[in-house]
């Protein structure tokens, strides 16, 4: 087990130093085929009003004139031994994992990030918690009522669900619960759940329930598939023919049988979401690792767009470990093999 | 003994006071291609300590019969009626609550494949533990010493160890071992095996047979088996059901199936088993045609389409149902069938066991 996971962390870190080369690549290449120079880039981070000898300086600064492999091996070498920056005025010392300097704001990225990521955690436990309890409920029970009133409108629900994109379902909560009717707060405020865990809920609620909008449709039309199957298992006769309470039936054996696809489905999504839960953040106006992105994205500031890039994959990467290491947990028979 | 009383008790005297009691018992499944009559109008009984082989083709009902005893069909898709007696108590007309008190404690299954019967998730220790507690009110830890004491019983090595395994770490033949710890375990009156050895390795089937009827010696149970096979029953059962197109065609003992038997169908079935003592041309008869659709089942006879004696009943066998009655023989043996049982005895005795 210890080998298997020592192995699979290897691999995620190789995998991590690709995802970076591969970003690095992007915004290096791209804008070069393009045919930008270094003072073009660079006249992006300057004042409008700056001399062509500002721009040159930063450019500099910046490492725009250095070729590519330097380029990316200096950031490279901040995130593993930390380093120095030139931020024109003075120098600053920054230590491991460092991940560089916004080009604009002129700030750290890995505390910006630290301080970004309660916001997407705490709006993707949240979520997640409404969605799975939610999506399996509704799956277990439209399977059990397969073909009736309930099932039909259900699975319609679902296919609104997901065909409803977060940016719209969104709007309409904030304009309807928000601003029509002030149940919930119009977004942009966060609490820390060590402050106050009311107000936390408070102010996340409605994000909450439009992300989980969504993913409790798809959870339910996987529950609802898995049941139909797992419901006419021999199993699950051998457990009624045993005397077992049909809710114990349901439950302990017919879930217990469908939910190693689930717990798969839940790894990846949650895995993605921590990374930044772009549409939702932006919506509501929520200061987590999604919009850092945008952010970044939107000014062509390197270093932010890296950063979360690195996190969201390092997340997914440690779900998806997790993930199989659930399932030796969830189906015995991968245990032996 | 009346005649008409014979047709409502097919097996004679000690009917009434059957264990197991079924009676004109009819399971009709209603689906969009039409009514499905996959049980119609069967009785049959078992007392404990005895058992009963109900035979048949695939699609003959007996696994639905099977099902319908122990109450596992869904409520609303199957119609059944008629009665299904277990020590007086009927179960058509029990609570869906009640007959699940009952399934278990007063009477257990074994299915035929024991890979899927068993949940794959639980080790076969939980699944026994379970089945235990479901109906006796004991601590987990009594409940493992049973399920432990079952395990050794039904013959698995190194139980103490074994009990802690998943099924696939079992073999097929443990499987079914453990599939039967699991149906004893709250010491049931009734015993139902569903073709208890049909996917089970040929070595292993006489290991589980055997098993079977050493421990319904110990428990005192009532069996009844179910098996397209006729070594099966050879080896096991006290009477035999032979069914077909959800009826009893032929009902009487052991030696009376094997040795007497009245109805073509059941000669059919003996010329269909192979036998190492003949010729290689010579050792199979099987039964021309196939089996009849339960939705549209002939009038009359529903074997008469297959049947190479139909002339012999003067076109009754396509018009009239003939009834499981007394072959006059006495002793029990039932035959549904328009021929006289003078003629039927001949034609076995000259024309058919000759060929066997």
């Amino acid at each position: 087990m210890i080998p298997y996971i020592i192995r699979r962390l290897i691999a995620a870190a190789a995998l991590l130093v690709l995802v970076s080369i591969f970003t690095f690549s992007i915004f290096y290449l791209v804008p070069r085929w393009a045919g930008a120079t270094p003072e073009t880039l660079a006249t992006r981070y300057v004042g409008r009003t700056a001399t062509a000898e500002t721009v040159a300086l930063t450019a500099e600064r910046l490492g725009f004139n250095d070729p590519f492999y330097q380029q990316y091996g200096n950031w490279a070498k901040t995130v593993v031994l930390g380093g120095e920056f030139d931020m024109g005025a003075q120098k600053v010392e920054c230590s491991a994992p460092c991940l560089g300097y916004s080009f604009i704001t002129r700030q750290a990225v890995g505390p910006e990030l630290l301080d970004r990521a309660p916001v997407t955690f705490s709006l993707a436990i949240g979520a997640s918690i409404i969605w799975v309890v939610t999506g399996v409920s509704i799956g277990v029970l439209s399977a059990l009522r397969r073909g009736s009133v309930f099932d039909r409108g259900a699975m319609i629900f679902a296919l609104a669900g997901v065909s409803m994109p977060i940016f719209w379902t969104g709007l309409m909560g904030l304009t309807f619960f928000a601003y029509k009717w002030p149940i919930f707060v119009p977004g942009g405020t966060y609490t820390p759940f060590t402050e106050n865990p009311l107000e936390w809920a408070h102010a996340l609620l409605l994000p909450w329930m439009t992300l989980s909008l969504l993913f409790s449709a798809q959870y339910a039309r996987l529950t609802r598939a898995g049941m139909l199957e797992t419901m006419n298992e021999d199993y699950v006769r051998t457990a009624r023919a045993k005397g077992l309470r049909e809710n114990r039936v349901v439950f302990k054996h017919g879930l217990r049988g469908a939910l190693t696809p689930i717990v798969t489905i839940f790894g990846l999504d949650f895995g993605l979401l921590i990374g930044g839960a772009v549409l939702t953040e932006k919506v509501f106006s929520l200061n987590g690792l999604g919009k850092y992105a945008i952010d970044g994205i939107t000014n062509n500031d390197l270093p932010k767009v890296l950063g979360v890039t690195l996190l969201a994959a390092f997340f997914v990467v440690v779900c998806n470990l997790i993930v199989d290491l659930l399932y030796a947990v969830v189906d015995p028979r991968v245990r032996t093999q | 003994m009346s005649l008409t009383s014979e047709r409502e008790h097919p097996v004679g005297g000690a009917r009434s006071s059957a264990f197991l009691d079924v009676r004109d018992l009819r399971v009709h499944f209603p689906t969009d291609d039409g009514l499905v009559k996959s049980v119609d109008g069967l009785s049959f009984g078992v007392d404990r300590g005895r058992t009963l082989g109900i035979v048949g083709e695939s699609g003959s009902g007996k696994s639905v019969t099977s099902m319908s005893v122990m109450g596992l069909h869904k409520r609303g898709t199957a119609n059944i009626s008629g009665e299904i007696l277990l020590d007086g108590a009927n179960l058509i007309e029990a609570s869906a609550e009640d007959v699940r008190r009952m399934r278990g404690k007063r009477m257990a299954m074994i299915f035929q494949d024991p890979l899927s019967a068993m949940h794959p998730y639980y080790t076969v220790g939980n699944q026994i533990i379970e089945a235990y507690r479901i109906h006796n009110d004991v601590s987990k830890k009594k409940a493992r010493a049973h399920a432990v004491e079952m395990l050794d019983r039904v013959g698995i090595p190194e139980p103490h160890r074994r009990v802690d395994a998943y099924p696939h770490q079992y073999s097929g033949g443990m499987r079914q071992r453990a599939m039967i710890a699991m149906a004893l375990s709250c010491d049931p009156d009734l015993l139902i095996a569903d073709e208890p050895t049909t996917a089970l390795d040929v070595t292993v089937q006489a290991q589980i047979l055997d098993l079977i009827r050493d421990l319904q010696r110990e428990f005192n149970s009532a069996v009844v088996i179910i098996t397209h096979d006729l070594g099966v029953v050879a080896e096991l059962a006290d009477d035999i059901l032979v069914m077909y197109a959800g009826r009893g065609m032929e009902y009487g003992t052991a030696e009376q199936i094997f040795n007497e038997p009245e109805h073509p169908y059941t000669w059919g079935l003996l010329g269909s088993m192979p036998r190492l003592d003949r010729d290689r041309s010579e050792r199979l008869l099987p039964i021309k045609g196939t089996p009849p659709s339960l939705i549209n089942a002939p009038p009359g006879c529903p074997f008469h389409p297959r049947c190479a004696f139909e002339a012999n009943t003067g076109g009754l066998a396509q018009t009239e149902r003939p009834d499981l009655v007394a072959s006059g023989t006495g002793r029990g043996h039932n035959v549904a069938c328009h021929m006289a049982p003078v003629q039927r005895r001949q034609i076995w005795r000259d024309e058919i066991k000759p060929m066997l």
